[in-house]
């Protein structure tokens, strides 16, 4: 099943948005400034309806299904969120209107940020990252400001654990500070005597996912955040795995001095097919005056008969901007309503009923898929999706596959340190039976592979397309569609 | 426990095939003197109840479409066809995740696709990421790309001072770990004669802004040539709308263009999310950062997208790539090619002539008051700035008053600028709504 390009669908002089005509006089236009032609289609609204509505269909979404892709919390998205954000004076207000007109979005994004710090354990927040890796880059950025302030411009190491997602090393990179690999022991942590070797003067910070990406809580993390204090540097907390901590522990209390949230994942925000998300950032004390700017501050308090004025406040020693306006709003809006939903109760049984869920799989899989780090796991657990005896299946294949018994497969091949990884994450919003089902297909596609592997190799069979060519892709762009010339 | 749907029944039986007694005891690994922190959270609300209070806060709003509003500065209010959010609106599209599953994604890719077709249409360029955040940081992105251009031997980056502010600054923070010297936009006054006489052979990048910040449009082609002359990559920052009826970059020698799309059938959300848009020439595109979808075809030979160049990105690369980003903004990528879709050849270009002879109806208005006079003194878009016998915020205050949102106050961006105010007209203004703004001057022009 395959839709046409929109502008295959295109007929000259087709229009579908009615416009009023001008109601002022007519000036000249700029001489030499305009185009001479627009190749935009000609659609009809039906036409255009129609092409999306098709489109959308050749989609798998949390909505569908059970999206089991590890790292990425592919919880269910409440519809409340929805319309929250689209309610008129939040869609309709103006990033540079007055603060005192704005004062309803000032409150819901002071509250988030209150929220964000007590789940946290931090001392301040600023929501203006527009997203996970933004954060990174974000804290990163704080950590080498930190630094710079005290004079010490020396500390360029970042330390990076070898488990880390690969925007870790990409947003130190940016920073212009130094990537150093720390690798991981046969238990899943890092590696202390690894650690302790790197741990000199010159380590600016350490980037510590945790739960880790194999889906571990960090054994020895006050062990390592000790260490990286002890020899002055600052640890930077990858809150990409916060579904797993909600209630249960502050990163904060642990000793990480800078930390990202992803809206899009523990705060139940949409992903969108790529985007927006949102990366607020949080920061101990000794942090606070770096995070990016603006921040909503109390500019003057209220009392019994008046609440408080907020406004727009730059932090002293702020790293300066990182997006343009007060962050993706519309995204903030959407997690100011889940925490509302959930309260402090209900934010602690999303993390008990997503560790539970990942157990669960975890020792429903684990006679039939190898689990290399097999102990108690928080949201996630990587297994392996290969067999001595099937060498001929990949993980690709079971992924693939999966699709065919209406599964969006786990995330795979990551983390890298694990051959042919299977990173699957439930979240608290699959119920049992639907966990169950999954683990049946699972099962299914296990024994497939060892009777009838060219039905993996083969897979999927029944989505919109088969595999496809990402070689020729590559070899070959075609990265957009030239207006088609009709007759 | 709103969106968990465990039963107690299964829970038990859950725990039991774990092997546990209480969901506590998966938390072993914690270290005690830490675990169970009592939060001070307020409690759930119904879905009732929540509503009320989102209600409540939303309602404490100015909404720009309850007023006249000339306030734009990088965020404008135009006319959204219904049929973007319903279709932005389609679960199927707003909860799936990044295509990285090609076969169950086609409605996310081929919709990319079609909005990096449409973004190289209006720039006139060759290839199109899946966008960025904002329009900010893809220029920051633009300025990473240069640098990887040049593999980090040049430093300077030249920055015209009538590129938005803000975006200005997000370059500042996204490279001040990177040893570069930023300059340029020292003087507000500074145009195409002081950015030339700026580049050298140490210049990885010129970039300028059109329309500009202040609402003036020209043909920038010496500066691309001066650019080029110097081995320096050049870009612009554009309003996509404007692009509706000016001429592309791409014909001032462009080497990239970016942008914020927000125009393009996003509303103003204060501030976000919105889309960065970014697009180059074929020949950067292995430097340029960001998701990218190209056509391919299936094992039968069927047409499909799927995204492309990965081993440019952070998964792949980790410190070596060209970027940390990860996302793009899919949803409101979504939105701009909806949007554009339903304007199509015709309507664009109508919805920025309105803006244009809206805008320049009230600039000639508000010219021949007395007190007032319109600053630019080349042709502009649909933003222009006025200088005003009295500070900006005061007139503002009282616009306010008989519900006008004034326009924005260049007095902290631009010192010189003091007492000047741009002022923003789009389609969504009548004749009859910038009439009255006029008059409201002319009684704001004294105290």
């Amino acid at each position: 099943m395959t839709e046409p390009l929109i502008y295959e669908l295109s007929s000259p002089g087709r229009v579908a948005v009615t416009l009023p005509e001008p109601d002022v006089p007519l000036s000249d236009m700029p001489a030499g400034l305009v185009r001479e032609d627009l190749p935009l289609p000609e659609l009809s609204e039906v036409d255009v309806v129609r092409h999306f509505v098709r489109l959308s269909q050749l989609n798998y979404g949390v909505d569908i299904g059970l999206y089991p892709l590890g790292s990425c919390t592919m919880k269910y998205n409440p519809k409340l969120n929805e319309d929250a954000a689209r309610l008129t004076g939040f869609a309709f207000s103006h990033p540079l209107q007055d603060p005192e007109t704005a004062q309803g979005n000032l409150a819901l994004m002071y509250s988030l940020q209150e929220w964000l710090k007590e789940i946290g354990g931090f001392a301040g927040v600023s929501l203006q990252p527009a997203a996970g890796a933004h954060g990174e880059l974000t804290g990163i950025l704080i950590i080498r400001a930190y630094h710079q302030d005290r004079g010490d411009s020396n500390r360029t190491k970042i330390l990076i654990p070898d488990s880390a997602h690969g925007t870790n090393p990409a947003s130190t990179t940016m920073s212009g500070m130094e990537v150093i690999e720390i690798p991981s022991d046969e238990r899943g942590n890092i590696d202390l005597a690894a650690l302790k070797e790197q741990c000199d003067e010159c380590v600016a910070g350490l980037m510590l996912t945790n739960p880790n990406t194999l889906g571990l809580f960090e054994e020895h993390v006050k062990e390592v955040i000790d260490l990286i204090h002890g020899c002055g540097g600052l640890v930077y907390g990858d809150g990409a795995n916060m579904n797993a901590l909600l209630g249960i522990v502050r990163p904060g209390d642990l000793g990480i001095d800078v930390l990202h949230y992803n809206l899009h994942k523990t705060f139940s925000t949409p992903h969108g097919g790529g985007g927006p998300g949102s990366g607020p950032v949080g920061a101990a004390e000794h942090l606070v005056n770096f995070l990016p700017g603006p921040v909503v501050g109390i500019v003057e308090e209220g009392d019994d008969e008046q609440p408080p004025l907020y406004g727009l406040v730059k932090p002293a020693k702020s790293i300066g901007r990182v997006k343009a306006f007060q962050g993706h709003f519309g995204v903030i809006v959407r997690a100011y309503a889940y925490m509302r939903m959930q309260g402090k109760s209900g934010l602690r049984a999303v993390s008990d009923y997503a560790v539970l869920n990942a157990n669960y799989l975890r020792v429903k899989l684990r006679d039939t898929y190898t689990v290399p780090f097999d102990r108690i796991c928080m949201h996630e657990f990587v297994a392996e999706g290969h067999w001595a005896d099937a060498p001929d299946i990949h993980a690709l294949d079971i992924a693939k596959r999966l699709m065919d018994y209406g599964f969006h497969p786990p995330t795979n091949y990551f983390p890298l340190i694990v051959p042919e990884a299977l990173m699957i994450e439930p979240t608290e919003t699959e119920s049992l039976r639907s966990l169950d089902s999954f683990v049946e297909a699972m099962i299914a596609i296990a024994r497939e592979a060892h009777e009838d592997p060219d039905l993996l190799h083969g897979a999927p069979h029944d989505a919109p397309v088969g595999r496809l060519d990402e070689v020729l892709a590559a070899r070959q762009l075609v990265l957009c569609c030239k207006p088609v010339e009709v007759e | 426990m709103a969106y968990i749907p465990h039963t107690e029944d299964e829970r038990q039986q859950m725990l039991a095939a774990i092997g546990v007694e209480r969901i506590d005891d998966l938390y072993e690994a914690v270290p005690a003197d830490f675990r169970f922190p009592d939060l001070d959270l307020p409690e759930p609300l119904s879905e009732m109840e929540v509503m009320d209070e989102l209600m409540a806060l939303s309602e404490a709003n100015l909404e720009v479409r309850h007023v006249s509003s000339f306030l734009g500065a990088g965020a404008y209010n135009h006319f959204i066809p219904s049929v973007v959010d319903h279709i932005l609106r389609r679960n199927e599209f707003y909860t799936a995740y990044t295509p990285y599953q090609p076969e169950i994604s086609q409605g996310t890719l081929q919709s990319i696709f079609e909005y990096q077709s449409l973004m190289c249409e209006l720039t006139g360029m060759e290839v199109s990421n899946a966008s960025h955040y904002d329009g900010a940081t893809a220029l920051a992105e633009a300025v990473i790309l240069a640098l990887n251009h040049h593999r980090g031997k040049r430093s300077k980056v030249v920055l015209s001072p009538t590129i938005h502010p803000q975006y200005r600054q997000v370059v500042r923070t996204y490279t001040q770990g990177m040893g570069l010297t930023l300059t340029g936009d020292e003087d507000c006054e500074n145009g195409v004669d002081e950015l030339k006489a700026l580049l050298d052979e140490d210049t990885t990048l010129v970039a300028v802004q059109y329309p500009d910040f202040l609402g003036n449009l020209e043909d920038f082609t010496a500066l691309g040539e001066a650019a080029h002359a110097v081995g320096a990559l050049f870009c612009v920052v554009v309003n996509p709308l404007a692009l509706g009826m000016l001429k592309p970059p791409a014909e001032f020698g462009a080497d990239v263009v970016v942008g914020e799309g927000q125009p393009l059938g996003i509303p103003v959300s204060y501030g976000g999310p919105y889309v960065g848009i970014f697009t180059t020439q074929e020949k950067y595109v292995r430097k340029m950062a960001g998701r990218l979808v190209g056509e391919t075809v299936d094992v039968e030979g069927k047409r499909g997208y799927v995204l492309t160049l990965t081993p440019r990105e952070q998964h792949i690369r980790r410190e070596k790539a060209t970027s940390n980003i990860c996302t793009n903004q899919g949803l409101m990528a979504l939105a701009a090619v909806v949007y554009l879709s339903m304007m199509g050849k015709h309507g664009l270009r109508k919805v920025a002539e309105l803006c244009y002879h809206k805008a320049h109806y009230a600039a000639k208005r508000i010219d021949e008051l007395e007190g007032y006079s319109v600053w630019n003194k080349k042709p502009f878009f649909h933003e222009f700035v006025v200088q005003c016998p009295r500070p900006v915020a005061e007139i503002n205050e009282g616009l306010l008053d008989i519900d006008i949102l004034g326009g924005y106050d260049l007095s902290e961006e631009y010192p010189q600028l003091k007492d000047h105010m741009l002022v923003a007209v789009t389609e969504m203004l009548s004749k009859e709504e910038i009439d009255d703004f006029v008059d409201a001057l002319k009684e704001l022009s004294h105290d």
